[in-house]
């Protein structure tokens, strides 16, 4: 479904408006019982999982070569010799792949004004207690601080990551610097992976999130939940419904 | 002169040592050899030294090397340095003395020191790669490689090197195979002036005394051994004309140790990691036990349908 960012829309007792910035494209609302709204359209959850793939294939890789202890995880892709070779092609998969997510997503995790309340509001969040939080977007401030520490862990891991990629890059680097970008790589990546755990936690301990990223689509119910604010702006762009309606 | 090792017998012998006197693997636990062997040291004596690279030769013929033809780099350090098939090398220097005015051409046999404490050996994270036997030699074990070259980043020396055709790291092996059956190394073997000599460390720091009072008493007031103890110190070491200034010599580091950024990644880094991981980990168990679920209630559904269901569909 194509859309036009700069065209406002004309709606009875309405002004015209812009189309907010976290409606995405492809996100609509679709009445009925249950209500369902489509999230993520095939594109982005395709790029999503090639992105999900790469991330635990460099986490197990890297792993094994992170600590002695896990070492054996090289067996899964070969051995040793083939862990060494493939990992920072396995990088730089990813960094397209999340490269592609991130121009998908990014203007939809700018900060917005009810961030600061939400995260001043961390203990209700944790306790499940969504009536005490203000509305938000399609994204709250704990997604939009994943999205955001991705990004900034990605850029530094493949960074850091070319710099100790001794097959292409040796020459380029002096071993002083190798050793920065060594420390600087297993630190980020235990960051990016303690992130990821925070992430997959959320998707599994929020019910009626996996379906986003898998049917790509919630029930109407989950929205008003978790990203009301997102909901109401769907309801009331018509422009956001699906042709066949 | 140093006597020199006698040849070997004409029968094999058993070898002197092996798996058994392991008192380092790279990524293992080992259980330390209830007795040591002696230590052994290669000692250089750089005073000694006539830059003819027999040493050079020698490693490579017998380690069946196979260095690129080169090019002249306007030096006569050649190749311009070590590499897969070089595990030694030749350094010259040319360094005016500031205080006799007199060009001194400072050649340094440059190739694995054997620390005590390898930093190549702590970064390794490939199990039983690098070995380090209780008499001091520290070995590269090449199907345990995985050629990922952490060993160059944990190396003080700057000396391990990867090979671009079998993709394992290759350096000095001090010949331990040599050393095994009761020979000195083959740069040992073939140095003329026995420059090079090869024995227990013990024996090597009394030749090097006796070397050093001789330069001493010919006006090297400095000369002494580099032994460093930032290392745990080395098995091969050298009898240096100006041992105040060993970075005169083709850039030996003056006080070498394993980087402070390398211990740390293979340090703190790795526990506080492992830890933090672990702690997400079970943060995220705790909380569920705790919090439950965070379900959408059937009032949610309700709602959701009443806002979008009052539109036309």
């Amino acid at each position: 479904m194509s859309r036009d960012r700069t065209r406002p829309i004309i709606m009875p007792n309405a002004v015209p408006a812009a189309v907010p910035a976290d409606v995405e494209p492809g996100d609509a609302v679709h009445p009925g019982k249950p209500v369902t709204v489509d999230r993520y359209s095939g594109a982005a959850r395709i790029n999503h999982w090639i992105t999900a793939v790469s991330l635990v294939l460099l986490a197990l890789s890297g792993m094994a070569l992170f600590t002695p202890k896990l070492f054996f995880l090289t067996g899964l892709f070969g051995g040793g010799q083939w862990t060494r070779a493939i990992h920072p092609w396995i990088g730089v998969v990813l960094f397209f792949s999340f490269m592609g997510l991130f121009f998908r997503f990014w203007r939809a995790n700018l900060p917005a004004r009810e961030d600061g309340v939400w995260v001043a509001r961390i203990s209700d969040v944790l306790g499940g207690h969504e009536e005490r939080l203000p509305e938000v977007g399609k994204y709250n401030a704990g997604q939009k601080a994943v999205f955001w520490s991705m990004s900034a862990l990605i850029l530094l891991l493949i960074t850091s990551g070319i710099v100790m990629w001794d097959q292409y890059f040796y020459s380029f680097t002096t071993i002083e610097q190798k050793r920065v970008a060594i420390l600087a790589h297993s630190i980020a990546a235990v960051v990016a992976i303690c992130v990821w755990i925070v992430h997959v936690y959320a998707a599994i301990w929020v019910r009626g999130t996996l379906s986003a990223m898998t049917r790509g689509h919630v029930t109407g119910g989950w929205a008003w939940r978790h990203h009301r604010k997102w909901l109401r702006e769907l309801v009331q762009k018509p422009g956001r419904r699906t042709p066949a309606e | 002169m140093f006597p020199a090792i006698p040849n070997p017998p004409v029968t094999p012998p058993a070898p002197k040592f092996g798996e058994a006197d392991l008192v380092r693997r790279s990524a293992s636990e080992v259980t330390p050899p209830a007795t040591r062997l002696t230590e052994v040291a290669k000692l250089i004596d750089v005073s000694k030294c006539i830059g003819c690279k027999a040493c050079q030769a020698a490693c490579i013929e017998w380690n069946n090397l196979h260095e690129e033809i080169g090019y002249n780099t306007g030096f006569y350090t050649n190749p311009p340095d070590l590499t897969e098939n070089s595990f030694t090398l030749m350094r010259f220097t040319e360094w005016v003395n500031p205080e006799t005015d007199n060009l001194e051409w400072l050649i340094r046999k440059d190739g694995c020191m054997h620390c005590a404490d390898p930093g190549c050996l702590k970064a390794c994270p490939s199990p039983g790669a690098i070995v380090q036997y209780s008499n001091g030699i520290v070995d590269f074990v090449h199907e345990n490689c995985i050629g990922c070259g952490y060993c160059i980043k944990g190396c003080p020396f700057n000396i391990p090197r990867i090979s671009k055709v079998d993709h394992t790291a290759y350096k000095c092996t001090l010949c331990s195979d040599r050393v095994a059956v009761g020979q000195g190394p083959a740069c040992q073997k073939a140095c003329p002036t026995q420059a090079i000599v090869f024995g227990t460390k013990d024996e090597m720091k009394d030749w090097a005394d006796f070397r050093i009072k001789d330069l001493k008493s010919r006006g090297y007031d400095n000369a002494g051994l580099y032994d460093p103890q930032g290392v745990g110190g080395t098995h091969v070491m050298y009898v240096l004309q100006h041992a105040d200034k060993p970075s005169l010599y083709a850039g030996l580091p003056d006080n070498p140790r394993i980087s402070p950024l390398v211990e740390t990644w293979k340090g703190v880094t790795k526990y506080v990691g492992l830890a933090a991981m672990g702690f997400a980990v079970a943060a995220g168990f705790v909380h569920h036990l705790i919090a439950g679920p965070n379900r959408v209630s059937p009032e949610d559904e309700a709602e959701a349908e009443k806002l979008a269901g009052g539109k036309p569909t």
